[in-house]
């Protein structure tokens, strides 16, 4: 739309036409207060808090609903709209409980503040108060009427936003109350969001209620530790006894990839750090075979003397190496640098979800070919194949039915089931008779209403799922670069999914992709790698079972469950596990190391679209240590340097440390330059993952950051068009498909992970018992 | 799915439901009359009611309750057989409303809401009838009754009785 | 059965066929029925609107806009259908006179509609009826089936090839369904919650069509100019403000009634000699002059006062649905003022803010007041909170509530103090109001 000017408060300013006043004037920090008006969703126009002034217009006018047009004249402070909203906070209060002493909001209350700006200081309310009972709705919501200012946020999040529809209002008059569609308990995805948009304490969280003070928490911004979507989630932390706890996960910082988004499984699944059965203490098997508590130096060096001396008399060949899907992208190097540098093999493999090894080498040499998340928000078409985004990518489905919401996104879906999505959808086809690997000929033939309106589209993005394996996904991103404007995405399970594979944790791969067999820039900086391709994951279970597994290293992992590995095979191995439970892999280990959450570590890691994100920091827990330092430790004790592993200290250091700011150093750039001084080692540790981050954009493909913007809290998309000279598949061995197994983890599960959540299992049961209760037995 | 069959209506009353809801442009617009025809039969809306009402537009029970709950006619308990309903409004104030409505109290024993133990009748203060000109006016289920004093009374109760004698239906609970 | 009444001075345009049967289609028409449709179906569009506008015909609803320049914001073109809505909700207390049309001249309510389709080019038109009225709905439908039967309604209307189709649905107990774009929600289905404006009716209405919305007395009207011409039917009113009006005298009057009374008509005139005097010979102590949310007036005020738009509108009031609610000097105005607000209390939507919480608080504080337990701060914040009401809200319910509030108050000030300091109140009985 064509730009106007119009006039607020004197100052000229310019927007596009059609701009509504309230969103035209927050851009320039003018001030309008709002409790109804949330952007992108249906205007409301029922608190009148956002009341201006009109020239020529005889009734103050809401500027939620207000559309600026060229030469308005409009006035948004004056004592006039001073009066008007201080009197409608008046009368909100009316009826309005004011425990704000005992209410969960107090302190991030939207009335509060308002009141606190705009509100008269006393009240001229001398009569009884409406009151209702609270109300809990599911284990995660709970009502609490009285507080409730009817600003009907909750029920357009539910319905518009989620496509949900769970809550609506009954009654009316100053009896309108808001209802779950349970009539007194919410089926819904218990996603939660109606608690976030609600600007008072009438929504509040189950896992959340009375645990503290919003600001005796603080709030650390990091990554989601559950799906392969990876939303930025708030964790609100408060010290403890044995560190400091998580009391609460929200979206209050809004900047993230996720935008206003949030699951159940964002926003209470991260209770597993707290669960009791967490391993505190590394245990080692005794002489009776039983597991006990040890310390780390013990555990350690028992460790670290058992796989030298499986390495040093049987050959790296005889260990393999389990990685993980959800540890960070410096674990992951880390990990297959160990493995490939100190346990001298190609012995390594992880959980493999989708088969990004195959997309990799389809859409290898094409640059520009891969979409971020943040592009299915905003691509004009949308070709979605497979996979269950509601259940599986709740932020892509979110992304999904905002574009088509509010872009008016034409989305195409193509799939085997009935999906959610469809009600989105412009248009929907089943599967040809040969499955997916038939769709794009369908396509191509163009003669039904759905290819013919796929076809008929300018730029396509396709998202594809984890039903495409090997030559499919090739010829699928074949059929796409043939047509030129179309980018794809590739889903799959797990928060780390996509690094644990970028990172090399594949027998034949080498991070980025690059093949054992033909080196690049990592093989060329770590000269005497093995060359010939190492065992995949079933196989180090078979070669066990066969004696011929000396040892076995797995990082937070659980391949025992998972691929119902018999606990005799592992007879004879030595097995070292890190994980934060003990998993039923664990059980058999002969070392267990704990080791720390995602919530309790800082590193990155990439979601399924390639975009890397920062994980910070946010909780402690005493006893356990970062993956990336147990590594570090254990190389060290395996009599490595530990400098060839991680590239600390002086010599790599590229930080200021401070001085180039003068005066203006902070305390911790003072700290450094004393250091500096003193000849210590300055900033960097061994156990300091942003070392090998650096590693990592040397010489990982695809790898080249936007360092600004990922330190800033954002995410940076990778390049995998980088990835280039890829060998074909028929040199490979043999098909990889059988390798990968999706997980398929719904809106309540999160692989091993959430089955230590108290809260997620709840929920589970909540929505389903019956299943829930199948599940259990 | 065979409404017909499954159907807790009467099928008199389940034929008309069917006429109205393809008698609209849009389905839903068939709602609120749906659920007044369904009250005067059933005597008040329960969850069944929602339930098959929700089903015959094919919108959510959720969606149903949000639009009934806000219609003062239409009720979630049942009523007495004969709902006597006094306009207090202005006009009728002004016009001796409250005395009419005190007989009833009186001669009911049953306040706002209230229903006789017999479930014969209930008794209800509303909003303005629009029989202003004919004040004090009541209605007793559709009927009207106007230019009221609290003498009448006991003719209009006597007269819903007769009426029910006569039908020889027995009041439902 | 409501009873009809009738004064010398009555002017009988739209209740001319009143008790004559005429809701049987037959007499209808033998008593002239259905020619005006056939004129305007002849004539066309422009003509129709020319006619409307040249009548000074304005709003019956209550707020008394034009109806011809109403009908003429329809665009011509529409991709989506456009429709024809009659808003017989009439729940502003103190108004009863569209049940007498319902009731006694069904069809010219179908008339009237018909000529609003043509003029603006819809195909179908629908007649909402509040809840309560069921006997009227019957009524009316049974009106509309006699006008398809006989080739009135339908696909080709007196034979020719325009179509119109008329639907009837029932309201269930909504005041706020009367405002029009609450009143389409309702419609639709939907809680009778008002909608944002602009878009107005005209332009996206009902089901997203171009709408006109018209009282049924305005459009029971319309068969009647088409009949007697615009410029006739103008010069029967007062300046601007054309034709006569179905006023309903309630209260304290001795022959309370629904009077069809040329527009302009001397208020004092209506109460003393239309309807007989205060009841009883009693004295005059206040008058609504246009249903509930009209702000009262004081015998001095009707002195001169000519019965229009503009001249209750000057006379600090409005002339709304045309109710007018006469009150003797025994009643208690506090108990009055309560009872209005409760009744808008019970009827606010709840959309918004100042309407919701104000009505509530105002109900709140008044019975307290009256019941012997005000303070004199009260009556400042009764006023206050009735200011700060005004021009507010949503939809102007929350300025119906607010208006009469503001005039009792201002006006009764001393009997408002009379009630103060723990003195029970000096006139009424009711102490206790139920509450609905
Ligand atoms: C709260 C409220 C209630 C209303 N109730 C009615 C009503 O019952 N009947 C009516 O005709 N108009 C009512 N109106 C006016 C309508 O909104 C609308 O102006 C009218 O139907 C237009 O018709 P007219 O132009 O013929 O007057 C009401 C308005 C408001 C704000
Ligand atoms: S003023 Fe507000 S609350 Fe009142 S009826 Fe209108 S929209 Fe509803
Ligand atoms: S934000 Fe405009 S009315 Fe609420």
């Amino acid at each position: 739309m064509a730009d106007v000017t119009f006039t607020v408060d004197g100052k000229k300013l310019t927007a596009p036409a059609g701009t509504l006043l309230i969103e035209a004037c927050r851009k320039v920090g003018i001030e309008i207060p709002a409790f109804c008006y949330y952007p992108g969703l249906s205007l409301q126009a029922a608190c009148r808090m956002c009341v201006v002034r009109q020239e020529k217009v005889p009734k103050l006018q809401t500027a939620c609903t207000t559309a600026v047009a060229e030469g308005q004249v409009f006035i948004t402070d004056s004592p006039e709209i001073t009066q008007a909203r201080k009197a409608t906070i008046e009368l909100l209060l009316g009826n309005h409980p004011l425990d704000c002493p005992v209410c969960d909001a107090g302190g991030e209350c939207e009335l509060q503040d308002m009141t606190f700006k705009y509100g008269a200081g006393e009240s001229l309310y001398v009569e009884a108060k409406q009151h209702r009972e609270e109300q809990q709705w599911s284990p995660a919501v709970f009502f609490d009427r009285p507080r409730c200012i009817l600003c009907y946020r909750c029920i357009r999040m539910c319905g518009e936003g989620m496509d949900v529809w769970a809550l609506g209002v009954h009654n009316r008059g100053v009896s309108s109350i808001i209802t779950p569609n349970g009539g007194d308990h919410l089926d819904c995805e218990q996603c939660g969001m109606c608690i976030d948009v609600c600007p008072v304490g009438a929504l509040t969280s189950g896992s959340y209620r009375y645990k503290t003070r919003p600001w005796e928490m603080n709030h650390v911004s990091t990554v989601c530790t559950h799906c392969a979507d990876g939303c930025k989630v708030t964790l609100g932390v408060r010290q403890s006894n044995d560190g400091s706890e998580i009391v609460r996960a929200d979206n209050r910082d809004k900047s993230g990839i996720n935008g206003d988004f949030l699951c159940a499984k964002g926003r209470f699944g991260f209770d597993f750090v707290e669960n009791p059965e967490r391993l505190t203490k590394p245990l080692v098997r005794n002489t009776a075979g039983k597991l006990e508590p040890a310390t780390w130096e013990h555990a350690l060096r028992f460790a670290a003397g058992k796989l030298r001396e499986i390495r040093d008399n049987k050959g790296g060949s005889s260990i393999g190496v389990i990685g993980s899907n959800q540890t960070t992208n410096e674990e992951n190097y880390l990990l297959q640098k160990f493995a490939r540098t100190v346990l001298v093999t190609n012995n390594i493999d992880h959980e493999r979800s989708a088969d990004y090894t195959a997309f990799a080498r389809a859409i290898a040499g094409h640059e520009a070919k891969s979409a971020s998340l943040r592009e299915t928000a905003t691509a004009p078409a949308i070709l979605l194949i497979g996979g269950n985004p509601t259940e599986e990518h709740p932020l892509l489905a979110w992304n999904l039915r905002t574009n088509v919401r509010l872009n008016h996104a034409r989305l195409y879906i193509a799939n085997a089931k009935t999906i959610k999505l469809e009600r989105q959808a412009k248009a929907v086809q089943g599967l040809p008779p040969n499955g997916y690997k038939d769709l794009t000929a369908l396509l191509d033939r163009n003669d039904t209403d759905f290819s013919k309106a796929v076809l008929a589209e300018e730029s396509l993005l396709i998202v594809f799922g984890q039903e495409y394996r090997g030559e499919q996904i090739e010829a699928l991103v074949a059929w796409g670069l043939k047509r030129g404007n179309v980018r794809f995405a590739f889903l799959s399970d797990y928060s780390n999914s996509r690094g644990a594979a970028d990172m090399g944790l594949l027998p034949d791969l080498l991070p980025g992709y690059v093949p054992v067999t033909t080196p690049g820039a990592f093989a060329t900086e770590y000269p005497g790698l093995p060359t010939t391709p190492g065992k995949t994951q079933p196989e180090f279970f078979t070669a066990a079972a066969k004696g011929e597994l000396g040892a076995l290293l797995v990082v937070g992992a659980n391949p025992v469950a998972k691929l119902g590995v018999d606990p005799v095979a592992l007879k004879n191995t030595f097995v070292v596990v890190q994980d934060l439970f003990l998993t039923e892999t664990a059980a058999l280990a002969d070392v267990v190391f704990p080791a720390a959450s995602l919530y309790e570590k800082t590193g990155t890691v990439t979601n399924t679209f390639g975009d890397v994100q920062l994980a910070k920091k946010a909780a402690d827990r005493a006893g356990v240590k970062p993956d990336f330092e147990i590594l570090v430790r254990l190389a060290g004790s395996m009599g490595v340097d530990v400098k060839t592993l991680v590239p600390f200290g002086a010599g790599n250091v590229t930080a200021d440390l401070g001085q180039s700011r003068g005066a203006q150093s902070g305390e911790a750039d003072r700290h450094a330059v004393w250091l500096a001084a003193n000849g210590l080692e300055p900033k960097l540790s061994p156990f300091d993952p942003l070392a090998v981050l650096d590693e990592i954009e040397r010489l990982v493909p695809a790898y080249k950051l936007d360092r600004l913007n990922l330190f800033g809290g954002n995410d940076a998309p990778v390049e995998p068009g980088l990835v280039s000279g890829f060998v074909p598949v028929s040199v490979l061995t043999g098909t990889q498909d059988d390798l990968v197994v999706p997980a398929h983890d719904g809106l309540f599960t999160s692989g091993t992970l959430g089955r230590y959540s108290p809260a997620l299992k709840e929920l589970a049961r909540h929505q389903a018992p019956a299943l829930a209760e199948a599940a259990a037995d | 799915m065979s409404l017909e069959t499954m159907t807790i209506f009467s099928p008199q009353l389940a034929a008309r439901l069917d006429a109205l809801v393809a008698k609209y442009p849009v389905k839903r617009s068939a709602l609120i009359p749906m659920l007044l025809y369904a009250q005067d039969e059933i005597g008040y809306l329960s969850d069944t009611v929602i339930a098959e009402v929700a089903e015959r537009i094919g919108i959510s029970e959720l969606d149903v309750r949000n639009v009934a709950t806000y219609y003062s006619m239409l009720r979630f308990k049942p009523a007495g057989k004969y709902n006597v309903q006094v306009c207090t409004n202005i006009s009728c104030m002004l016009r001796g409303a409250y005395d009419v409505y005190e007989r009833f109290q009186e001669e009911l024993g049953v306040g706002h809401k209230g229903v006789t133990p017999d479930g014969f009748f209930s008794l209800e203060e509303v909003e303005c009838i629009g029989a202003c000109c004919w004040a004090p006016a009541i209605q007793v289920n559709y009927d009207f009754h106007d230019e009221l004093t609290p003498g009448h009374v006991p003719g209009i109760l006597a007269q819903y009785r007769s009426k029910a004698d006569n039908e020889g239906k027995v009041p439902h609970a | 059965m409501p009873r009809l009444v009738s004064h010398p001075d009555e002017v009988k345009i739209v209740t001319r066929r009143f008790g004559q049967g005429a809701a049987n289609i037959d007499k209808y028409i033998e008593l002239g029925g259905y020619e005006s449709a056939k004129k305007c179906l002849a004539q066309g569009p422009e003509w129709i609107i020319s006619e409307m506008k040249a009548s000074n015909l304005r709003g019956r609803g209550g707020a008394g806009f034009p109806t011809g320049l109403k009908w003429s914001f329809v665009p011509k073109q529409s991709a989506k259908p456009k429709y024809v809505l009659v808003n017989g909700d009439e729940s502003e207390p103190g108004t009863c006179k569209d049940h007498l049309i319902f009731l006694h001249d069904p069809h010219a309510i179908i008339e009237g509609t018909m000529i609003a389709g043509l003029a603006i080019g819809a195909k179908i038109g629908f007649i909402y009826l509040r809840g309560e009225y069921r006997y009227l709905i019957e009524i009316m439908e049974k009106a509309v089936a006699d006008a398809y039967a006989k080739g009135i309604l339908g696909k080709n209307i007196f034979g020719s090839d325009t179509e119109f189709q008329i639907i009837t649905q029932s309201g269930a107990g909504a005041y706020e369904v009367g405002e029009e774009s609450a009143l389409m929600e309702s419609l639709e289905g939907k809680r009778g919650v008002p909608r944002i404006k602009p878009p107005f009716p005209a332009v996206v209405g009902l089901y997203g069509g171009p709408t006109v919305i018209n009282n049924a007395e305005t459009i029971a009207t319309v068969p009647h100019v088409i009949e007697m011409g615009g410029a006739a039917y103008a010069a029967v009113g007062s300046e601007r403000n054309g034709g006569t009006r179905l006023f309903g005298l309630s209260g304290h009057v001795e022959r309370p009634g629904v009077y069809e009374l040329p527009m302009g008509y001397n208020l004092k005139k209506m109460i003393y000699e239309v309807g007989g005097g205060v009841r009883g010979g009693r004295k005059l102590k206040a008058v609504v002059p246009g249903g509930s949310s009209t702000p009262v007036l004081l015998p001095e005020e009707i002195e001169n006062l000519g019965m229009d738009f503009d001249q209750v509108g000057k006379a600090g009031s409005m002339l709304g649905s045309g109710g007018v609610v006469v009150i003797d000097d025994r009643t208690c105005i506090v108990e009055f003022a309560l009872r209005t607000i409760s009744f808008y209390q019970h009827e606010s939507c709840g959309w918004c803010i100042p309407c919701r919480e104000g009505t509530d608080w105002l109900k709140k504080s008044l019975t307290r007041f009256h019941a012997g337990f005000g303070v004199e701060k009260d009556i400042d914040n009764i006023q206050y909170l009735a200011e700060n009401m005004m021009g507010r809200t949503f939809c102007p319910l929350g300025d119906a509530a607010a208006m009469p509030t503001l005039g009792f108050v201002k006006k009764f000030r001393k009997e408002f103090e009379d009630h103060l300091n723990g003195k029970p109140c000096p006139f009424a009985k009711h102490v206790e109001l139920a509450v609905v």
